[in-house]
């Protein structure tokens, strides 16, 4: 890709409000013509990367080049670019002809060239009859139509959009999805699309990015998100998967539920945990159980349309989803296979849970905001350590008046046979933690840590 | 519900009624028109009642002016975060105007500012501005920022922004400003009492000394004719106002 290609290149761009940071060292190269998602559940920072490059916001640090220029500090109303808003945001005091009129009269365009061109626009959205409507006689479709219309009569070099499908129905989405596409093809110019609906990401772009937490996790075509994310949020927030703990034993060699696979991976060492993911259209499934990888039992069985969606606990205690054509009866015993290509491998992001603490006394230790019991290991009052506390180990509870401290689930991964679990502390810190209790995120939980399970080491050189 | 429709009888309905009887009566409780029509050929009422409505109309001019951009800054996160301020605009509000305005008297006499046209605008002005910033604050405050945005998105600078979307999509908000100034300016008596010395009169005035010297049918008259007037204007500006939400009323 060579730089002429380029025509919006993001470097190292980051915001914040107040404590919370919200876009953390964003970059980013979006091609001439492409069609760009930026995809994540919301407070992932895609909204807010669309608004720095619309200019509604100031980047902390970072900068935002368009075809070559530096554009980070160039107001709005000077970007070669047009936005399509989420609620749409059309003049309520102009009709239809003079809200999409607006930019080019701003222009000191001659009038009869503004009327050839907004008729031009107007068909192209199929709103010709419309051009003396008040819009809010309009309906979300229409007014959604007009939207797109008043941003590309300025004929811009690339159109931002907002979640521009959110408000309507699923009928109605769907068609616009389709009309977006077209609209694309024909025009050349570069879309950016910000969704946290991952089916239209996935049927729209050329390229997806994803976002969480104001970080980029993964940036690909939809069939390489799809296929092989990179790691679990991605492969959880993209269609539907199983993911589970794995040992990667040596190249090519990976083992999980008990059970040794071989994969196409490699380069991750031996005996290094993983994460797998395994698509539940990817898993093959039959009644004969004598060639099968696995046996298991059929647990639940859910017609989808054009697949059965099925629950199938094996017979090692894991439960897996599967899709396949034929329905299998609940409660009847089935073989199972995997195959190396299907089984996509990741690296792990914890091991476990890591802190630098302070030892108060010899048997107490400081860190993540409170004091935790702990077992006198050598340590003496003020000492710096390094503190680990294994996933299995913290065990959350309903009244938070019985932890040590609190905090809020944030994120909740299912790993076929326990959860996963992300807690974020008072002190704003993360805590992970594997249970077989069912939590819901944003629930309040009281963290405990048992003395015993609390290992405490001298801290490492380079920290 | 039977105490509100008591209380309502009693407090509007009933005095609503009187104005109306008085006003066609003469002095032996006769039916007539010579009230009305003494109003349409009096040289002396109907100079008053232009007065009245070229003070009202400078005064709202006025505030409109001062108001405007006090709203527009106190609605503007960037310049203002605190509700404070917005509760010190407002604050006059609840002190008697009556208060207000021998306090604003007291000063120019103080200063010896000669009391005439520019003190009685100054007063005017002084207790009604609250009246314009509220409305035209409370719709700014509640526009959408996205429209300002949208404009700035399709080329418009701050200037333009301001002109083509913010004033229209405010409108509301003046009228029902225009509406809270103008129509009790042009009944007020008292300002003009204090701080002109009663050398200019308002419609007010000319209705409040006949009360006073007794020639209550007059008086009714004058007041049935200013009721029409506000009743027109309101009727004018609620069918308006219709299709936009927002203002004070």
């Amino acid at each position: 890709m060579t730089d002429n290609d380029v025509i919006i290149k993001i470097e190292h761009l980051s915001k914040s409000y107040g404590d919370k940071v919200v876009l953390n060292d964003i970059n980013l190269d979006i091609k001439r013509g492409e069609f760009v998602t930026l995809l994540g559940p919301s407070g992932c920072g895609k909204t807010t990367t669309l608004r720095l490059i619309a200019g509604f916001n100031k980047a902390d640090s970072g900068t935002i080049m368009m075809d070559g220029k530096d554009i980070t500090d160039v107001p709005p109303y000077c970007r070669p670019l047009n936005t399509v808003f989420q609620r749409y945001a059309l003049f309520p005091h102009l009709d239809v002809y003079d809200n999409v009129a607006f930019g080019l009269k701003l222009n000191k365009m001659p009038e009869n060239e503004i009327r050839m061109k907004v008729k031009r626009v107007l068909k192209m959205v199929s709103m010709t009859d419309y051009e003396d409507r008040d819009v809010n006689s309009l309906s979300g479709g229409q007014q959604q139509r007009v939207a797109i219309a008043r941003a590309l009569v300025n004929q811009p070099k690339v159109l931002l959009l907002d979640e521009p499908l959110a408000a309507l129905d699923l009928k109605m989405r769907k068609d616009m999805q389709i009309e977006l596409k077209e609209m694309h093809q024909k025009l050349g110019i570069t879309f950016i699309y910000v969704t946290h609906d991952q089916e239209e990401a996935l049927t729209l772009s050329d390229r997806i990015v994803v976002m969480d937490e104001g970080k980029i996790q993964q940036i690909g075509t939809p069939t390489d998100i799809y296929n092989e994310p990179v790691n679990s949020f991605v492969a959880d927030f993209i269609g539907e998967s199983n993911i589970l703990n794995g040992v990667m034993i040596e190249d090519r060699k990976v083992a999980f539920m008990y059970h040794e696979f071989e994969c196409v991976d490699e380069g991750f060492g031996s005996n290094v945990p993983v994460d797998v993911v395994i698509r539940p259209e990817d898993i093959y499934i039959m009644s004969r159980t004598d060639n099968a990888q696995m046996t298991g039992v059929v647990k639940s069985c859910t017609f989808k349309g054009v697949h059965y969606e099925m629950f199938v606990e094996t017979e090692t205690g894991y439960e897996l989803m599967i899709q396949d054509y034929n329905a299998y009866e609940i409660g009847s015993t089935v073989g199972l296979i995997i195959k190396p290509q299907d089984i996509q491998v990741m690296k792990k992001e914890h091991v476990c849970n890591a802190y630098e603490g302070v030892m108060k006394g010899s048997d107490h230790v400081e860190f993540l905001g409170s004091e935790f019991e702990c077992l006198p290991c050598g340590f003496t009052d003020g000492d710096k350590v390094r503190v680990e506390v294994d996933f299995r180990k913290v065990d959350l509870m309903d009244d938070k008046e019985d932890g040590t401290t609190t905090g809020t689930v944030v994120s909740i991964l299912y790993k076929g046979n326990h959860y996963y679990i992300k807690v974020k502390t008072e002190c704003g810190e993360d805590i992970f933690a594997h249970t077989q209790d069912v939590w819901d995120k944003f629930d309040m939980v009281g963290i405990k840590i048992l003395p015993q399970d609390i290992r405490i080491k001298p801290l490492a050189k380079d920290e | 519900m039977l105490p509100y429709v008591i209380f309502m009888a009693i407090f509007v309905v009933l005095p609503l009624l009187l104005i109306l009887v008085y006003a066609f009566q003469d002095g032996e409780g006769h039916f007539t028109f010579e009230y009305i029509s003494k109003f349409f050929s009096d040289k002396d009422s109907l100079s008053t009642f232009a007065v009245s409505l070229e003070v009202a109309i400078e005064n709202t001019f006025f505030c409109i002016l001062i108001g405007y951009p006090a709203a527009w800054i106190l609605a503007n996160k960037k310049y203002n975060r605190s509700t404070v301020t917005i509760i010190l605009f407002i604050l006059p509000m609840w002190i008697n105007a009556l208060i207000r305005t021998l306090a604003t008297a007291e000063l120019f006499s103080m200063i010896e500012i000669p009391l005439g046209k520019g003190t009685l605008l100054y007063g005017m002005a002084y207790d009604y501005l609250p009246f314009m910033i509220y409305p035209i604050y409370n719709i700014l405050n509640r526009m959408d920022p996205s429209y300002a945005e949208a404009a700035e998105d399709l080329g418009a600078n701050q200037w333009q922004v301001f002109w083509k979307v913010t004033v229209p999509l405010s409108m509301p908000g003046v009228l029902s400003g225009v509406m809270m100034v103008f129509m009790p300016t042009v009944s007020t008596f008292a300002i003009s009492e204090f701080l002109t010395n009663n050398k200019i009169k308002l419609f007010g005035t000319i209705i409040q000394e006949n009360i006073n010297s007794s020639t209550w049918n007059y008086g009714a008259a004058l007041s049935l004719i200013m009721l029409i007037i506000i009743g027109i204007t309101t009727l004018l500006s609620n069918s308006k106002e219709e299709q936009t939400e927002g203002g004070l009323i």
